[in-house]
């Protein structure tokens, strides 16, 4: 079907609009990043003027960026490898075994899907400072603060238990016959089968590690632990700082996401169609 | 799953199984998926179960660093109602929930519509605007603040200023404050609430554009009584999820304009944030803590019964 000149000018325009609302406020950023006149605050370039990358490494160096962005990647990377591996034993356990409480273990995890983090902040700051029970040791301050509560996480749980429910019993009983034991089966016929159901609760946790604002805001008191999200705030706060180079370090704060959406872009969106559905 | 009818054939190809050991096994296996889950529950009861009941229990007391705490039973729930600051941020609250759900869900409809296919350029474009949705809150509201900038030569400012109108304050203005907060919001969750609609459009049956055609209906006929109907399970999780989030915003408001200037867009969590760990009222703060997450569960249930309706 040909469509006519005027409607394809009309979408033009309309994809235009879209993009310079969406996408412009981003164009913006860059070139202002990597312009070297120094501007004043609020002030942004629309095209480079004498193109330069010092920004970035003020920004990067003498802004100390580059400590913030490795408390950030410490955190995620950890955090969200902790949090792929807890939720996939877990979910193997609700999916694969009949075990006396499995409903209420269940009901249990996904009852916090229902609780916004932000409600238990205060709590969770003082289990922080005092003394964990079992371990005995205080984690503020510490990455474990900012790692270990979001490993727990409801929404990889029940993502994974749905993925690994719908893998075929006769599967599980045929390794089982050529006498693989439980972990086997779980390691070489389960996970291999939910693959692309790990890329996305892989990338939601990215995602939803690499946002997190107010925990690591009460839990860290160290300039030298902050996230970059957090430090963001006090980089913007000191008068010295043009916005070229306040600029330059949300740049280098977003790169990480965006990265790792390009490359999981498949799997993201089977997750948002997923955490849509279900919760 | 059926574990025991999958073990028989193995242990009778190995012809022994000595009733002690039976016994043994059977308990072991009864144990095999507690060992799984251990890790998850130490966690989630460390950080989600235990801070949990932590707070709920404070929230009856009047908690003092240099002093036993006092139990003061329902008081902090009662100060609360009392509590006009408070009754200012629900209403911030309120406003920004609604205004950012239904914002936030006719932007994505528009866009839906507009980039619904499978042509390259559309992928291209769908990507592309996608970028506010997956960067950090705290992220997009440094640079809300840099493009809101209240100085003439702010960008949006210097946008305006083409148009003949004069400079505006945006967030140091406490009448425009919550607004840009809510403008940020949609431009951050229109991107997903698209996505959604998107599934949705897909699930529609084209026959019934054809049969639509045939009639002779006009675009927004179409539009109206074959699209909107065939969305509205969509539409119904865009906007629920957007008012179960919606209320406990935090980030948006506190790395942008911190509950200013004047207060003006002060919500329940930087209110909470800022009795609780400004103030150093954890009782007070817990108990409207709690409050919240009564009235989010009491959203989230809303919303399982609504959907449970729609999707049978």
């Amino acid at each position: 079907m040909k469509t006519s000149l005027p409607l394809r000018v009309a979408k033009f325009v309309v994809y235009a609009i879209i993009l310079l609302i969406f996408v412009g406020p981003f164009w913006s950023i860059v070139m202002t990043a990597i312009s070297g006149v120094s501007l004043k605050p609020g002030q942004l370039a629309l095209l480079p003027q004498s193109p330069t990358f010092d920004n970035f490494k003020v920004a990067f160096l003498d802004m100390r960026v580059w400590r913030y962005l490795l408390n950030s990647m410490v955190v995620v990377s950890f955090g969200t490898i902790a949090q792929v591996v807890v939720s996939a034993l877990a979910a193997y356990a609700l999916a694969r075994k009949k075990f006396r409480g499995a409903a209420i273990v269940s009901l249990l995890i996904l009852s916090t899907l229902m609780l916004p983090e932000e409600v238990i902040a205060i709590p969770l700051y003082l289990v922080t400072i005092k003394q964990l029970p079992v371990i005995d040791t205080s984690i503020y301050n510490t990455y474990f603060a900012m790692i270990l509560p979001v490993v727990g996480w409801a929404f990889s749980i029940f993502m994974l238990t749905e993925f690994m429910r719908a893998v075929p019993k006769e599967l599980e009983e045929a390794a089982r016959i050529d006498g693989a034991n439980d972990w086997q089966v779980f390691g070489h016929v389960i996970l291999p089968l939910i693959r692309p159901a790990l890329g996305t609760v892989l990338i939601f946790g990215f995602i939803m590690i690499w946002d997190q604002y107010l925990l690591p805001l009460v839990v860290i008191n160290d300039r030298d632990l902050e996230t970059l999200p957090v430090a963001l705030a006090s980089l913007r706060s000191d008068p010295s700082i043009t916005p070229n180079i306040i600029v330059a370090a949300t740049l280098i704060a977003m790169a990480p996401s965006v990265i790792v959406y390009l490359l999981l872009q498949k799997h993201f969106n089977r997750g948002l169609m997923a955490g849509a559905v279900k919760g | 799953m059926s574990d025991a009818k999958v073990e028989d054939p193995r242990a009778n190809a190995q012809g022994r199984t000595p009733k002690r050991r039976r016994l043994s096994r059977k308990f072991g296996r009864s144990l095999v998926p507690w060992l799984y889950l251990l890790p998850a529950l130490v966690i989630f009861s460390w950080f989600k179960f235990y801070p949990m009941v932590l707070g709920f229990v404070m929230s009856f007391y009047d908690i003092q660093f240099y002093a036993p705490s006092e139990w003061v039973g329902l008081a902090n729930f009662s100060r609360a109602f009392h509590d006009t600051q408070l009754m200012v941020a629900i209403g911030h609250t309120a406003l920004y929930v609604i205004a950012e759900t239904f914002g936030a869900a006719i932007v994505a409809f528009f866009l839906a519509f507009a980039l619904e296919g499978q042509a390259r350029h559309i992928r291209f474009i769908r990507t592309a605007i996608f970028l506010p949705a997956i960067t950090s809150v705290a992220i997009i509201a440094e640079i809300w603040r840099i493009f809101f900038n209240s100085a003439q030569y702010g960008l949006v400012n210097s946008f305006l200023d083409l148009l003949g109108i004069p400079a505006q304050g945006f967030l140091t203005d406490p009448d425009q404050a919550l607004w840009v907060l809510i403008l940020m919001s949609i431009w951050k969750n229109a991107p997903y609430n698209m996505v959604i609609f998107l599934a949705g459009l897909v699930s529609i049956n084209r026959e019934l554009y054809d049969a639509a055609d045939v009639d002779g209906a006009s675009l927004w006929r179409k539009i109206w009584h074959v699209t909107l109907p065939g969305i509205v399970p969509a539409i119904s999780v865009v906007i629920m999820l957007s008012f179960i989030r919606g209320f406990r915003v935090f980030t948006e408001v506190y790395a942008t304009t911190g509950g200013g200037p004047a207060g003006s867009t002060s919500t329940i969590m930087t209110h909470i944030y800022k009795v609780g760990f400004e103030q150093i009222d954890y009782g007070y703060a817990s108990a409207v803590s709690f409050m919240l997450l009564a009235f989010t569960v009491a959203l989230t249930l809303l919303h399982t019964k609504i959907k449970s309706k729609f999707f049978g």
